[in-house]
């Protein structure tokens, strides 16, 4: 099958989107699907062959943020020439609602087309704005792919008719045999937190007050820490003899994510809200680490209802305290996680993901009737 | 500027606006009939697998029979019979009732051309799920643009029938992956896709409101 896949954000910026979409063309490729991708990029000499890039995005603000996007005629220009250069049996968008190729592509390609939704913090307002503009577009596409319930909801409140729910994939084969850092866990125990820390909804500070109590009684209890941030903020948090038994990472490439996870002895989530996918939950699971997470709505759904990882009261220290000594405690406990844990994150995992995706692709490329392609008697719409 | 300049200029953009419309209408009418058309494809591919399995003779002779009789009702009520929905509902509710078990989809998976037929019925469930969701989305799109007051003034939709939801449980049963070693881990009961089940459910309750 011939798969045109879009991504509008710039490929060479880290972000949840290019990484789905690169993931995706890997795993595609690895079924023996035609893949091609579409993106913009800074840096073209470094793109793998299956991927066109439409050169630089330009910074702009939407949705209360601002985000590189690639528009213009210029822009629609490319996409158009590589929707008819590709000849493509079906294109799938992701996050079509965002000023950018995605939205492009769905306006010039007639055809089954697909879309996912990534997002679950769309602004109402901006939405409803640009709602009549994103109508004609959006009633293109054949099949629409959610990431999450959180991000389904999103999609039937602001923009009308459903969609199937495919979750995020894991890679497994990156995540499955890592080492940990030398010295690590240790035996005092050790736990560990991943993402910005300087954004209030990831909830670090729910987590460092949850240290402080533990590492009063605790005293071999480390605490790692990595992703983007001010340290001050963590040291002004803690009393100092807490504080040295905090390590800060920074922000860390792939494997060392991987090697990070698999060097505590409980992963941590104490977001706060916002999060519409777990991913990095998976993740935590797929290299063998037990999950303790605040009890959100997208969370409770990857743990499967705190069996393959821990629940605590979201926001609330003192829970999380209780659960993470409940743990650390009880070897045999996290042993049972970490087995269902892997379990679930293989379930995750690109291939079976990937084939759900591909069968949304055979059901709406049943054969391509005519009538798809159909166009208008006025021109080219 | 005369009067017949602003009438003019009113005729033209209430032209624009009319054959715009009738272009989308047109879209999503030629969508609705993709998406049904692919429907229709899977329902039969899902019986014709049905009918497979109660023929391999893998099957105890009570389950082929049940199997047998529901598949068949669900193949002959082909295009657009008014009992459709409700043959093919039974057709999942008798697949669910001898799959629900996991010793049986065990029993056909022991024999190779039995895992052939497990597996393509797994898929012919899903894309069952898949194809009905993306039809009803085409038909709470294609309602939705045949609401406004021109498109009914002006007739634009012709005499097309206005479309209508196609609702059926089509929930799979619980043991069919057993293609997949890892899905025999008991502990793996693909919490997304039960959680997609439920909103199916959800999602059937919430369509007609659209109406």
């Amino acid at each position: 099958m011939k798969v045109g896949l879009v991504c509008p954000y710039t490929w060479d910026v880290p972000g949840g989107v290019q990484a789905h979409v690169h993931d995706l063309a890997l795993a595609l490729i690895g079924l023996g699907h035609d893949v091609s991708v579409i993106t913009p990029a800074d840096d073209e000499a470094a793109l793998p062959s299956y991927i066109v890039s439409t050169g630089r995005a330009v910074p702009v603000p939407y949705n209360g943020a601002v985000a590189r996007m690639a528009f213009g005629p210029l822009s629609a220009r490319r996409v158009r020439r590589w929707l008819r250069d590709g000849d493509f049996d079906v294109v799938h968008v992701h996050e079509p609602t965002t000023p950018s190729l995605s939205l492009l592509a769905t306006w010039s390609f007639d055809g089954p087309l697909v879309a996912t939704f990534h997002t679950s913090v769309q602004r109402a307002r901006t939405l409803a704005a640009a709602y009549p503009i994103l109508q004609t577009a959006l009633e293109k596409i054949s099949a629409r792919i959610a990431v999450s319930q959180a991000a389904r909801r999103t999609l039937v409140e602001h923009l009308g008719g459903d969609a199937v729910m495919i979750p995020n994939g894991v890679s497994m084969a990156t995540f499955a045999d890592v080492e940990p850092f030398p010295g690590w866990p240790g035996d005092g125990g050790a736990l560990g937190f991943l993402g910005r820390f300087d954004e209030a909804r990831k909830g670090l500070p729910v987590l460092l007050a949850a240290f402080e109590q533990l590492a009063v009684v605790r005293p071999g209890l480390r605490l790692l820490i990595a992703g983007p941030g001010d340290p001050d903020e963590v040291r002004r948090a803690l009393p100092a003899e807490v504080f040295d038994r905090v390590v800060l990472l920074g922000q860390v490439s792939d494997i060392d994510k991987a090697r990070m996870l698999r060097s505590v002895d409980i992963y941590v989530a104490p977001n706060i809200g916002g999060e519409s996918f777990g991913i990095v939950l998976l993740e935590a699971m797929a290299v063998g680490t037990a999950v303790l997470a605040s009890d959100l709505e997208a969370f409770r759904a990857v743990l499967d209802a705190g069996r393959s990882g821990r629940l605590f009261t979201t926001g609330d220290p003192d829970d999380l305290a209780l659960k993470a000594a409940e743990l650390l405690d009880d070897p045999d406990a996290r042993g049972a996680l970490v087995a269902l844990g892997r379990a679930t994150a293989r379930s995750y995992d690109w291939s079976t993901v990937a084939r759900d995706i591909v069968r949304v692709y055979e059901t709406v490329a049943v054969d391509a009737p005519d009538a798809v392609a159909r166009r208008g008697p006025y021109g080219r719409r | 500027m005369p009067w017949w300049f602003w009438l003019v200029v009113v005729f033209v953009l209430l032209a624009g606006y009319v054959t715009a419309t009738s272009n989308r209408l047109d879209r999503l009418h030629a969508r609705l009939d993709a998406t049904r058309a692919a429907l229709d494809a899977q329902l039969l591919r899902r019986a014709a697998v049905t009918l497979e399995i109660a023929a391999s003779g893998l099957l105890d002779p009570a389950t082929s029979v049940l199997l047998a009789s529901a598949g068949h009702e669900a193949r002959a009520a082909s295009g657009d019979d008014a009992d459709r929905e409700v043959v093919e509902s039974r057709l999942t509710v008798a697949l669910r009732a001898a799959f629900d078990h996991p010793d049986e989809a065990q029993t056909l998976a022991a024999e190779p051309a039995g895992l052939a037929l497990l597996a393509e019925l797994e898929a012919a469930t899903t894309k069952v799920l898949l194809a009905r969701r993306f039809s009803n989305d085409a038909v709470t799109a294609t309602l939705a643009i045949r609401r406004h007051r021109l498109v009914r003034w002006l007739r634009l939709a012709g005499h097309v029938p206005p479309p209508t939801f196609f609702e059926i449980d089509d929930a799979p049963p619980a043991h069919l992956a057993v293609g997949d070693a890892w899905r025999n881990v008991d502990a793996v009961d693909d919490a997304w896709r039960s959680a997609d089940i439920d909103d199916n459910a959800e999602a059937a309750d919430v369509a007609p409101d659209v109406d």
